[in-house]
C-alpha cells in the first residue's frame, strides 16, 4: 500500500468534497430546470405555470419527485430486464461524468485533463447507448422507432459538434477546456467562430434531443418514444438526464465560446453561471418557438448545410492560425 | 496506476470472454462495449489519454451504435438465443480454443523467457501534440494510404446508396411534399 | 444557387422572427385567470349542484313523479314516493350521487314543477366517496330558485289538500260530462 502523507490525505479529501459538491450541484440545477422551464414555458405562452407549491412554484420539483417515487416502478414482462434496468442509469452517468471536466472556475474543476474536449465528446457519444438500450429493451414499436432515429440523429450531430470545436482548439492551441477559456482573454471565441458557435448549439440541442430536435420522443407521433414503456424513477432519470443535457450544454458554450470565468467585477464563478444560465433560458425559448422538423429534413440539414459550414469553418481558421503563428 | 491498468485489463478480459460465450447478441454487444471502455482506461493508464478518447469517441460511440442499430433491425427473439445457444457445442469449440490455447502457451513462453523486462506503468502522458506530430512526421504514408482507403469505401457507400429518383429526392431536401409514387415515375 | 441563398436566408430569418416574437410574449398579459383568489363570472343558468327548491308560499315543490329519475341517463337520482294525509304526493327519500351525476340537466327539463334545479356552483369536492351522495335535507333549499312565483298546485286541475278540481288559476269549473244541459 502507498503511503499517504498529512497533505495528501487532505488533497484527496478535498478532491472528493469539492466532486461532491460540483455532482449536487449539477444534479441540483438539472432539477431546478424543471419548474424554471415550466415557468418560462408558462411565460412566454401566456399563462403561468406552476405557481401554488412553495414561492412562486419552485417547490412544484419537490412534489413531483414525491409522486414519482411513489408510482409504481413497473417493467414490462416481455421486455429485455437487465438492458431496461442498465439503460437509463446510462444517461445519468455520462452526463454527470461529462461534468467532471468542465472549469467553473480556475481552481474549481474535477479532472484537469489535457484531452477535456474530447472527453466531452466520448461522455456525449456514450449517452447514445441510453437511447438505443432504452428503445430496444422495450420490445415496443414506439421505442424502437425512437431508438432508431436517435442512433442516426446523435452519430450525425455529433460530427458537427466535433468539427465545430476544432476551431476553437485550433485558436486555443489545446484540448484543455482550461486553456481554452484563457485563451478568451483577449476576445470571446464567439466572434472569430460563430459559425462555429451556431452549429455547436444547434448540434448540442441536437445531441440532448431538445425540441426543437425531439424526434426521439416527439410525443404527437411516437407517445413519448424511447421511454414510453418507463415508468417510476427510472422514468425520472430520464427526465434529469434530459435537463442535465442542458445543463451541460450551456456550460459547454459558455467555456468554449463565451470565455467562461472571465469578466469584469464580479468573481469568475458568478459569470460562469450567468451565462449559462442565460444559455439554459435560451434552450426554454427554442422549445416555446421552433417546430420539429421532419426526420429527412433534419438529416438533410445536417449533412447538407451543417457539415459543409463547419468543415470550410475549420478550414479558414487553421489557414489563419497558421498565417499568423 | 498500475492498480489501475491490471484492473481494467481483468474487466476488458472478462468482458470478452463474455461477448464470445453470451447468446444474446446485444447482450454481447453490451459487453464488447464495456470491454472498449476497459480497454480505453487500459490506454489512459499508459499514458496514451489521446488513444484513450478516440478508442471511446469512435469505437465505442460512434461504430458499435451502428452493430447496435443493425442487430436492433434484425429483430431477433428468443428463437435466435436458443439457435445459438445449440452452437455452442464443445465439439465446434474445442478445437480452435486448443489452437488458441497453444499459441497463448506460446506468447507466454517468450513473454516469460524471452528476456523482455517489465518497463512499468507510469501513466506519463503523451500529449495530443506529440501524437499529431508523428503521424504527420514519420507515418504520414500511413495516414495518406488510409485516407485513401476511407475515400474509397466513402465513394462506394455513395454510390450503392445513390438515389436514382433526383427529382423525389430533391423535392423531399426543399421540404415539398411528395405525391408521385417513385415507382410510377420512372 | 440563387435560389438556395434565398430559402436559406428566409428560412433562418423566419425561425429568428419566431424566437424574437416568442420572446416579446414576456411582456404580454397573462390568459389564465387564477381560480380560487379570482372567481370567474358563471350565469344564472349554469348547470351546477342541485337543488330541491319550494313554493312561493314555503311548501315543497317535488310531486314525487319520478320523472328526473327516469330522464337521468346515468340513473343518479333516486325518488321514493310519499302520500300526506290531503292525498299529496311528495318525495319521502330523494337522494342524488353527485360522484355519478354529468350535470346535463335534463332532470331539471323533465320535473313539471320545477322543484330541480341546476345552480351555478361546483366546488363541491370531497375527500370521501360516500359523501358526494346527497339526500333530500341535503338538497332542499329554502327559496324558489330560478322560478319565482311558481306554485304547481295552484295551476294544475288537481284536487288536492284543500283545493278542489277547477279551482287553480285559470281553470274552467269541470265540465259534468253525465249531463247533455251546456
Ligand atoms: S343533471 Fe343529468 S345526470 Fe345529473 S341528476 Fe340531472 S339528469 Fe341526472
Ligand atoms: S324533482 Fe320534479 S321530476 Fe323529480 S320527482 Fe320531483 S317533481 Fe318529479
Amino acid at each position: 500500500m502507498m503511503e499517504f502523507t498529512q497533505a495528501e490525505a487532505l488533497g484527496v479529501l478535498a478532491t472528493v468534497a469539492k466532486t461532491l459538491i460540483i455532482l449536487v450541484g449539477a444534479v441540483l440545477m438539472a432539477a431546478l430546470m424543471i419548474p424554471i422551464e415550466r415557468r418560462l414555458l408558462g411565460l412566454w405562452q401566456d399563462r403561468y405555470g406552476p405557481n401554488r407549491v412553495g414561492p412562486f412554484g419552485s417547490l412544484q420539483v419537490v412534489a413531483d419527485m414525491v409522486k414519482i417515487f411513489f408510482k409504481e416502478d413497473w417493467i414490462p414482462p416481455f421486455a429485455d430486464k437487465a438492458v431496461f434496468v442498465v439503460a437509463p442509469a446510462i444517461i445519468m452517468v455520462t452526463s454527470l461524468l461529462a461534468f467532471a471536466v468542465i472549469p467553473f472556475t480556475p481552481t474549481w474543476t474535477v479532472a484537469n485533463l489535457n484531452v477535456g474536449v474530447l472527453f466531452l465528446l466520448a461522455m456525449s457519444s456514450l449517452g447514445v447507448y441510453s437511447v438505443i438500450f432504452a428503445g430496444w429493451a422495450s420490445d415496443n414499436k414506439y421505442a424502437l422507432i425512437g431508438a432508431m432515429r436517435t442512433a442516426a440523429q446523435m452519430i450525425s450531430y455529433e460530427v458537427f459538434m466535433g468539427l465545430s470545436l476544432l476551431g476553437v482548439v485550433l485558436l486555443a492551441g489545446s484540448f484543455n477546456l482550461g486553456d481554452i477559456i484563457e485563451s478568451q482573454r483577449g476576445m470571446w471565441n464567439v466572434i472569430p467562430q460563430f459559425p462555429a458557435f451556431v452549429i455547436f448549439f444547434i448540434a448540442g440541442c441536437a445531441e440532448i434531443h431538445r425540441a426543437p430536435f425531439d424526434l426521439p420522443e416527439a410525443e404527437q407521433e411516437l407517445t413519448a418514444g424511447y421511454h414510453t414503456e418507463y415508468s417510476g424513477m427510472k422514468f425520472g432519470m430520464f427526465f434529469v438526464g434530459e435537463y442535465l443535457g442542458i445543463v451541460l450544454i450551456s456550460c459547454l458554450v459558455t467555456v468554449l465560446f463565451f470565455g467562461g470565468w472571465l469578466g469584469p467585477w464580479l468573481p469568475g464563478f458568478v459569470w460562469f453561471f450567468l451565462k449559462a444560465f442565460t444559455f439554459m433560458c435560451f434552450f426554454v425559448l427554442l422549445r416555446a418557438s421552433t417546430v420539429r422538423p421532419r426526420y429527412d429534413q433534419l438529416m438533410a440539414f445536417g449533412w447538407k448545410i451543417l457539415l459543409p459550414i463547419a468543415i470550410v469553418n475549420v478550414a479558414i481558421t487553421g489557414a489563419i492560425v497558421v498565417a499568423t503563428s | 496506476m498500475e492498480f489501475t491498468f491490471f484492473a481494467a485489463g481483468i474487466v476488458a478480459l472478462a468482458t470478452t470472454a463474455r461477448v464470445i460465450t453470451c447468446a444474446n447478441p446485444v447482450h454481447a454487444l453490451l459487453y464488447l462495449i464495456t470491454s472498449m471502455l476497459a480497454l480505453a482506461i487500459d490506454f489512459y493508464a499508459l499514458g496514451a489519454a489521446f488513444a484513450a478518447v478516440l478508442e471511446v469517441v469512435v469505437y465505442a460511440g460512434a461504430i458499435m451504435v451502428l452493430f447496435v442499430f443493425v442487430v436492433m433491425m434484425l429483430n431477433l427473439n428468443n428463437e435466435t438465443v436458443a439457435r445459438e445457444k445449440s452452437w455452442l457445442r464443445p465439439q465446434l469449440w474445442a478445437g480452435p480454443a486448443a489452437a488458441a490455447g497453444l499459441l497463448l502457451l506460446a506468447l507466454l513462453w517468450a513473454l516469460i523467457f524471452g528476456g523482455i523486462e517489465y518497463g512499468g506503468i507510469t501513466g506519463e502522458e503523451l500529449a495530443a501534440r506529440e501524437v499529431g506530430m508523428n503521424l504527420f512526421g514519420p507515418y504520414v504514408l500511413v495516414v495518406e494510404l488510409a485516407a485513401f482507403l476511407l475515400l474509397a469505401a466513402l465513394v462506394v457507400a455513395a454510390h450503392i446508396g445513390r438515389d436514382d429518383t433526383d427529382q423525389v429526392s430533391d423535392a423531399a431536401a426543399r421540404g415539398e411534399r411528395v405525391t408521385t409514387n417513385v415507382r410510377e415515375s420512372r | 444557387m440563387k435560389n438556395a441563398a434565398q430559402t436559406a436566408f428566409s428560412a433562418t430569418s423566419s425561425v429568428l422572427r419566431t424566437i424574437g416574437m416568442t420572446f416579446m410574449h414576456s411582456f404580454r398579459k397573462r390568459e389564465t385567470v387564477l381560480y380560487p383568489e379570482e372567481k370567474p363570472y358563471l350565469p344564472p343558468r349554469y348547470r351546477g349542484r342541485i337543488v330541491l327548491t319550494r313554493d312561493p308560499d314555503g311548501a315543497e315543490r317535488c310531486v314525487a313523479c319520478n320523472l328526473c329519475s327516469v330522464s337521468c341517463p346515468v340513473d343518479c337520482i333516486s325518488v321514493v314516493k310519499a302520500e300526506d294525509e290531503t292525498g299529496r304526493w311528495y318525495p319521502e327519500t330523494f337522494r342524488i350521487n353527485f360522484s355519478r351525476c354529468i350535470y346535463c340537466g335534463f332532470c331539471e327539463d323533465a320535473c313539471p314543477t320545477y322543484a330541480i334545479q341546476l345552480t351555478p356552483d361546483f366546488e363541491m369536492g370531497e375527500f370521501d366517496r360516500q359523501n358526494m351522495v346527497y339526500e333530500k335535507s341535503d338538497l332542499t333549499i329554502a327559496g324558489v330558485g330560478k322560478r319565482p312565483g311558481y306554485n304547481f298546485y295552484r295551476v294544475a286541475g288537481m284536487a288536492v289538500g284543500g283545493k278542489d278540481k277547477g279551482e287553480a288559476e285559470n281553470e274552467a269549473k269541470p265540465v259534468n260530462i253525465k249531463t247533455l244541459l251546456p
